[in-house]
């Protein structure tokens, strides 16, 4: 089997437009929610979200463009740029049928669908734009960067909830470490973060009306955020043929189900994709220095996830570091675990574990060192990344710096 | 006003229970008659619109809740000072 290797990453959230950005503003501490600027927020109990604020799409995508990109494909044509750049590939020729995207989301173009709902529903209209298909299908984002990049061999979206881009990216480090791909972009894009889409979140009661505190005695529940993250994997071989710079190993990964219930997680499924992921990397779990954590702020995650990790690493528990990103990019659904990889590439690289932000009080239930507040210096050399979705899906990358 | 409130809150928990309203009283808990987290959320939808008022809740601290689910007269209770609150 052939190693696989992270060779360009690219990001939109709400922490940044870049990855640069975002990785200083982990660094940094600082939290990407605010109040909600959207249609119809007057109608909403839940008016906060770590949002892409201030994006004008006409600065990056022409008339014919924005007729086509819902807000969830132009997150991931922007990530994508920024990522593809940085890996230096140029993808032509025999690379191209050797080359494919497998991106996760959840809503898919869901402001397509909210606004086009509006217009025949709310505002009586009986004629719709002809592209709201192709505009709000879930596969069109990965579709316009197979487009854009010449990306000619396997190409399609995975949807699994929160866990989305973590399935989707262990799927493209699985075609490449089996031979099926050479060069697979892939992560996760989510714009959820209209008054449908909001609304539907509202009704669970599980969303905070102050702020997400993962891991925290006062947590209040999850708020949502909106984003992409991609990344450019190819064979450890071909990236060192061309000398391209490597951001990390994906050494393994794993993906459970716990076949239980539709909300609720359950502490062994996540378990059992931990320790999978261990055992596909061949790590062993005093190698590991950071968890980034699905740590959605909900008191059935926190509690579970907090359980599960006790129970993997033993007494390894009481010495990694773990936190969640969430309270700072919020929770981005299916593009989520795609921008947490990227704080996982900074432990790597960088040797900076981001913190987890807002963080209050201890919660005897998540006595781990969940990082509170302030990003920290430490050597890392192994990592990984966990997906707990509803549907009890659970996916988690674990990866190694090279 | 009072034996309506308590009749539309036994149906609704009944029919979220999936039992007999004549197997709801106001001792019951709801956790005992088969009503989990899920379902909870679920019954306090069903009131809100039954009522039309707004209840507040959080599932991530039930516990902490001005909205006192621990039984069905409790409910009840909490419904009729939300009812008297919320529409003047």
């Amino acid at each position: 089997m052939r190693r696989v290797v992270i060779t360009g990453a690219g990001t939109v959230n709400a922490l940044g437009r870049d990855v640069p950005a975002t990785l200083a503003a982990m660094r940094g501490g600082v939290c990407g929610i605010g109040p909600l600027d959207i249609r119809d927020v007057d109608r909403l109990a839940i008016r906060i979200g770590a949002q892409v604020r201030d994006y004008d799409e006409s600065a990056h995508f022409n008339r014919q463009q924005i007729a086509l990109f819902d807000r969830y494909t132009q997150f991931a044509v922007l990530a994508a740029r920024e990522a593809l750049a940085q890996s230096g590939l140029e993808v032509s020729g025999d690379l191209a049928a050797r080359a494919g995207v497998i991106l996760g989301t959840s809503g898919g173009g869901l402001n397509t669908q909210d606004e086009n709902y509006r217009a025949v529903y709310e505002e009586g209209k009986n004629r719709v734009h002809p592209f709201v298909v192709p505009k709000l299908m879930n596969n069109a984002a990965a579709a316009h960067l197979s487009m854009e990049y010449d990306l000619r061999g396997p190409s399609f979206t995975v949807a699994t909830a929160c866990a989305s881009s973590n399935h989707a990216i262990g799927q493209a480090f699985q075609f490449v470490r089996a031979g099926l791909a050479d060069v697979m972009v892939t992560g996760g894009s989510e714009a959820m973060l209209c008054f449908g889409g909001v609304k539907a979140w509202e009704g669970l009661r599980v969303m905070s009306r102050d702020t997400c505190r993962p891991f925290c005695a006062t947590r209040s529940g999850m708020v949502q955020g909106e984003g992409a993250g991609i990344f450019v994997l190819e064979s450890y071989d071909h990236a060192r043929r061309r000398g391209a710079d490597i951001l990390a190993e994906v050494a393994g990964m794993a993906m459970t189900s716990d076949a239980a219930d539709i909300v609720m997680p359950s502490r062994q499924g996540a378990e059992r994709a931990m320790s999978g992921a261990l055992r596909d990397a061949r790590l062993n779990p005093e190698d590991i220095g950071y968890i980034n954590a699905h740590g959605t702020g909900t008191a059935a995650n926190d509690k579970t996830e907090s359980a599960a990790v006790a129970h993997v690493f033993g007494t390894h528990a009481d010495r990694l570091a773990m936190s969640s990103t969430k309270s700072m990019h919020g929770h981005c659904i299916g593009a989520t675990g795609a921008i947490e990889l990227l704080a996982c590439i900074m432990a790597l690289r960088d040797g900076v574990i981001a913190p987890t932000a807002n963080w209050q009080e201890p919660d005897p239930e998540c006595a781990l060192d969940i990082v509170p507040n302030v990003a920290r210096d430490a050597k890392v050399t192994a990592v990984l990344s966990n997906a707990f979705a509803f549907g009890g899906m659970n996916a988690v990358l674990a990866l190694k710096s090279v | 006003m009072t034996t309506d409130t308590r009749t539309r809150i036994h149906q609704i928990i009944a029919e979220q229970a999936m039992i007999d309203v004549s197997d709801v009283s106001d001792d019951a808990v709801p956790a005992d008659l088969g009503i989990d987290s899920m379902g909870v959320v679920e019954a306090i939808f069903a009131i809100e619109e039954a009522f039309d008022i707004q209840v507040p809740f959080n599932a991530n601290a039930p516990d902490k809740t001005a909205f006192d689910l621990s039984s069905v007269g409790s409910i009840v209770a909490a419904v009729e000072r939300l009812v008297a609150e919320q529409r003047g």
